[in-house]
């Protein structure tokens, strides 16, 4: 107690505090308070990645149900149930919804809850940023959303090819409403990635270096490196079909000068590896869960690590393999055949350590290893059918039809949505404190595995008998029926396993048996706090002397101890080592993201309708931010 | 003459209905279909090959009894190593496997798209939601334009040219060749053979608007001499209606808003925007391989074309009802 006395209010240091004064002041200093205001200003790396797994969970119900829809008009030849004009606007919504409300920014949801928690800091950086971008996304998808709602939902497609998505064949506000919504959701995923770029490289625990990263953290760096990279040249595409729509350039007009292929480059160079922005993340889960359900440390961290950054890279290499059919030149193609083929072997590499690790691992059968288990099923058959696709030979006959349609399904709803289910199962205890049944569990996962595979196994089939993708109906000649009915009772399984997820989470949440720190005696840091987490995180900083922290220190975690108690401060490191450098101030809550979001929002609304608004809409955008970046008179600004 | 060859395209036809609504991939009746098959089952028992050893693998390692480890960090250096050295072996597999598709793949290409001089060269131009053929012949007034049906010689090389008007299409006979694009402000072509005489039905495969799925086309192979009966017939102009009913019907469509839009030749109808109907009753279906050629449908498609394929470009135009059959008459008389 004398030293608080003696040491300035904004100076009292967590070094010598007893454990209930040093909750108590980190609680005040951290929390966000209880009133509207409060909670719509709380810049908390938890409460904010909370919002945007739910948000991000809330699109996934209704890009499943725009699934369904078309499952029911699909299942039998010449169906009336919806015509041409809905089916269009369901498949383009689905599309959409799932590419860019869900599965990005799912990903990033869980990264913006765990990668600070897995690090061992008290935020993630630029909190207020990641407020904003959580706004931002938000609106982007209630605008959207809306827009189908009031019947002028975009039609041409999640890829918009030009000209259909052009000013002469999509007349209206549909395709506009459509690729505004893409700048949206870019700008705020290029938000969170930043956060997570700087969060990682800054802000590690003294003692985690570059080898003690977890696998699901070096995931998320990577995805985050493929959205700085990959998301501008869609928010190039998409602004420039903006202006051919709304300003009249002709960008996308081969009649004066521009190029329709253009379009189909710009969008799959960011197309491409957007599949990689959805599937490395999960990767990253699928490592956790087998760490810690085969109860071994992964083998091969070291080639796993280098494989992500490697399949980072060679993601932005394949993105041709999407024109096969365009008439390019053969032999350019045939080099896109090569680079589509050759990830397989980073690939590999990750499938052939994991294996591994299960190999000599004594695996715990519970729900989120049987998610990945099915991750590994389900996905093989789809990493392999991309074999199949990159040829193009091959190409030219499965193109566009339903066999591609299978194909990336199996990729991502394996590759990408049973490891997220799995990883729900896997942190819900975490995140809520209390865990998720079991039983109900193993009957999500069996109903998802069937409901799957029955739905979408007989699409290849389909495909190679000349089911074309994106019809909204077909004639009963064609003998596509049988099959079609079959996929649609495996859609309507799966739609009731989701179901079943559903009632799991809100019946455990009240229900669920307590938690505890570490329910599944996990390695990492996250597993280290209380659960749910205290709004501090860590009441003191970690200090990391193994890749699974806890394993190592299995009586009492090494800390750290200097950081401020009633000014939020983290420790910022050195790059490589994370050798502590400095104190860094992390920003209080504030309003102002969210004026801001609404003022960005306001604008980008605007732009639909009169490209003035750009002009207008940036004085409300200029004065939130002034707001956001106002001088407080902190220590830190007078330095 | 004419007799014949419908009799002969009759029989061909009646020989390969199960291919009318046919269109699939593994049923391949020409040399570069059956290359594709042949290369999609290998990939196939290659794919097939190596999930199977990695789901036992995985089976195995679930199953396989070990002894308990209470602390999770103390690993046998051994067996690390004989992880590390199987793990090597299964990348360099994977790596081989991979080089070897890659090369199967591209030595199939340059088989596959190697050109020949071709014995008929057809231009085809993608529209919403329709097929517009046209046959390069060295004269002009040997020109056949015609409309969602191609006719090839059996066996012989087959160029086609791709185009597009309005927006991107794509062109997929699955029994005969892989699918190429049409795309607005470039031309790309495609060479193919038929092995046999049938009739062989494709369909757009790239979205484009509300009737993507209404926008099939059937190709017909026919032996060569019969072809080039074909390609007489085909290049003359509509023979003026004899009967009284069909030359009402010719009155009736020349007088409606059918001529803004199409063309007969022969008559004063000579608009491009639609199908050119000139041997328009010739055809085996109409509205795109959407419904086969019958009087019952050329009244329906008529009468209703929007409730047959919503939002198709041709228009409910309001024909009487004594108008009508005089003007089905006209149409599938059109020979």
């Amino acid at each position: 107690m004398t030293v608080s006395d003696a040491t300035a209010r904004d100076d009292l240091r967590d070094t010598h505090l007893g454990d209930a004064e040093l909750h108590a002041r980190l609680t005040r200093t951290w929390r966000t308070g209880s009133g509207w205001i409060e909670r719509l200003s709380s810049v908390d790396h938890k409460v904010v990645g909370r919002r945007y797994i739910i948000t991000a969970f809330v699109f996934l119900c209704l890009g499943g149900l725009s699934a369904v829809a078309m499952r029911l008009q699909l299942a039998r030849p010449e169906a009336k149930l919806l015509g041409p004009d809905l089916y269009n606007q369901l498949f383009t919504m689905h599309g959409t919804t799932m590419m860019f409300l869900f599965a990005v920014p799912v990903m990033e949801a869980f990264a913006v809850y765990l990668v600070p928690l897995m690090l061992g800091t008290r935020n993630i950086a630029f909190p207020r940023l990641n407020a904003f971008s959580y706004w931002v996304y938000l609106f982007g998808g209630i605008f959207l959303w809306a827009s189908f709602m009031l019947k002028i939902g975009p039609d041409a497609g999640w890829f918009a090819y030009v000209p259909l998505s052009g000013p002469d064949y999509s007349p209206g506000k549909r395709v506009d409403v459509w690729a505004q919504m893409i700048t949206f959701t870019e700008v705020s995923a290029l938000a969170v990635a930043i956060e997570i770029i700087v969060t990682v490289f800054k802000q590690r625990a003294p003692g985690m270096t570059l080898d003690r990263i977890p696998l699901f953290v070096w995931s998320m760096l990577v995805m985050s490196f493929l959205i700085i990279f990959a998301m501008p040249a869609v928010m190039v595409a998409s602004t420039m079909l903006i202006l051919d729509r709304l300003v009249g350039t002709h960008f996308f007009n081969p009649a004066e000068g521009g190029d329709s292929l253009l379009w189909q480059h710009l969008f799959w160079f960011f197309g491409h590896p957007e599949v990689y922005i959805i599937f490395i993340p999960a990767t990253g889960m699928v490592s956790s869960i087998i760490v810690a359900f085969a109860r071994r440390p992964m083998f091969g961290q070291l080639p796993l690590v280098l494989s992500l950054i490697a399949v980072g890279f060679l993601s932005f290499g394949l993105w041709v393999h999407h024109m096969f059919t365009t008439g390019l030149p053969q032999l350019g193609a045939s080099f896109f055949t090569a680079s589509s083929m050759l990830i397989a072997v980073p690939n590999g590499i990750q499938i052939f350590c994991w294996l591994a690790t299960l190999w000599d691992g004594r695996p715990v059968f519970k729900t989120p290893l049987l998610f990945v288990l099915g991750f590994f099923f389900i996905f093989v058959i789809g990493g392999l059918s991309g074999v199949m696709v990159a040829s193009v030979p091959l190409d030219a006959q499965v193109h566009d039809t339903y066999f591609v349609v299978a194909h990336f399904h199996y990729v991502l709803i394996g590759g990408a949505v049973f490891p997220l289910i799995g990883a729900v199962y896997f942190w819900f205890p975490k995140i809520t404190g209390r865990m998720m049944s079991e039983r109900l569990g193993k009957w999500n996962f069996w109903l998802a595995f069937v409901g799957f595979n029955v739905a979408f196994f007989p699409m290849h089939i389909l495909g190679v008998q000349g089911m074309p993708r994106r019809v909204y109906t077909y004639l009963p000649e064609m003998g596509w029926g049988p099959l079609n009915l079959l996929s649609s009772a495996g859609a309507l399984i799966l739609f009731i396993s989701f179901v079943l997820l559903l009632i799991n989470v809100i019946t455990s949440l009240s229900r669920g048996r307590l938690a505890g720190d570490n329910p599944w005696d996990a390695g990492t840091l996250e597993w280290a706090t209380t659960s749910p987490p205290a709004p501090y995180n860590f009441s003191r900083i970690p200090f990391v002397t193994h890749r699974e922290p806890l394993w190592d220190n299995r009586e009492r975690l090494p800390v750290v101890t200097g950081l401020s108690v009633d000014s939020r401060e983290v420790v910022s490191g050195t790059l490589t080592e994370a050798y502590p450098e400095l104190r860094e101030s992390s920003p209080e809550p504030s309003i102002w993201p969210l004026l801001a979001a609404i003022a960005v929002a306001g604008t980008f609304l605007g732009s639909i309708f009169t490209p003035w608004a750009v002009v207008w809409g940036s004085i409300p955008v200029a004065i939130t931010l002034t707001g956001w970046f106002w001088p407080k008179g902190t220590p830190e600004d007078e330095k | 003459m004419r007799f014949r060859l419908t009799l002969a395209a009759a029989s061909i036809l009646f020989f390969t209905r199960d291919c009318l609504a046919s269109q699939s991939t593994l049923d391949p009746q020409g040399p570069q279909a059956e290359h594709l098959a042949r290369l999609f089952w290998i990939f196939t028992g290659v794919c097939t090959f190596v999930w199977v050893a990695v789901m036992i693998v995985l089976l195995a390692a679930l199953i396989r009894r070990k002894a308990e480890r209470p602390d999770p960090l103390q690993l046998e250096p051994a067996t690390e190593r004989r992880s590390a050295a199987v793990v090597g072996g299964a990348v360099v597999a994977t790596l081989l496997t991979v080089v070897a598709l890659t090369a199967l793949s591209y030595l199939s290409q340059r088989q596959l798209f190697a050109r020949e001089k071709p014995a008929v060269t057809i231009k085809v131009t993608g529209l919403q939601w329709w097929w517009d053929v046209r046959y390069e012949t060295d004269s002009p007034d040997q020109t056949v334009t015609t409309a969602n049906e191609i006719y090839v010689p059996v066996g012989e090389p087959v160029t086609v040219k791709l185009a597009a008007n309005d927006v991107i299409h794509s062109f997929w006979v699955p029994s005969l060749f892989g699918k190429q694009d049409l795309i607005p402000g470039q031309e790309n072509e495609i060479q193919f053979k038929a092995s046999r005489p049938g009739v062989y039905r494709g369909q757009c495969a790239e979205f484009c608007g509300w009737q993507h799925a209404h926008m099939g086309l059937l190709v017909v192979a026919l032996p060569s001499p019969l072809f080039q009966q074909w390609m007489k017939l085909q290049s003359a102009p509509a023979a003026p209606p004899q009967d009284p009913i069909r030359k009402k019907g010719a009155e009736i469509f020349e007088s409606k808003a059918c001529i803004m839009c199409h063309t007969v030749r022969g008559t004063s109808a000579g608009s491009r925007v639609g199908p050119d109907l000139t041997h328009f009753g010739s055809r085996q279906s109409i509205a795109s391989a959407t419904l086969p050629m019958s009087r019952g449908n050329i009244a329906a498609w008529v009468v209703d074309p929007q409730g047959i394929k919503p939002g198709v470009n041709m228009p409910n135009v309001s024909i009487a009802p004594e108008e009508l059959d005089p003007l089905v008459s006209y149409l599938a008389g059109l020979q």
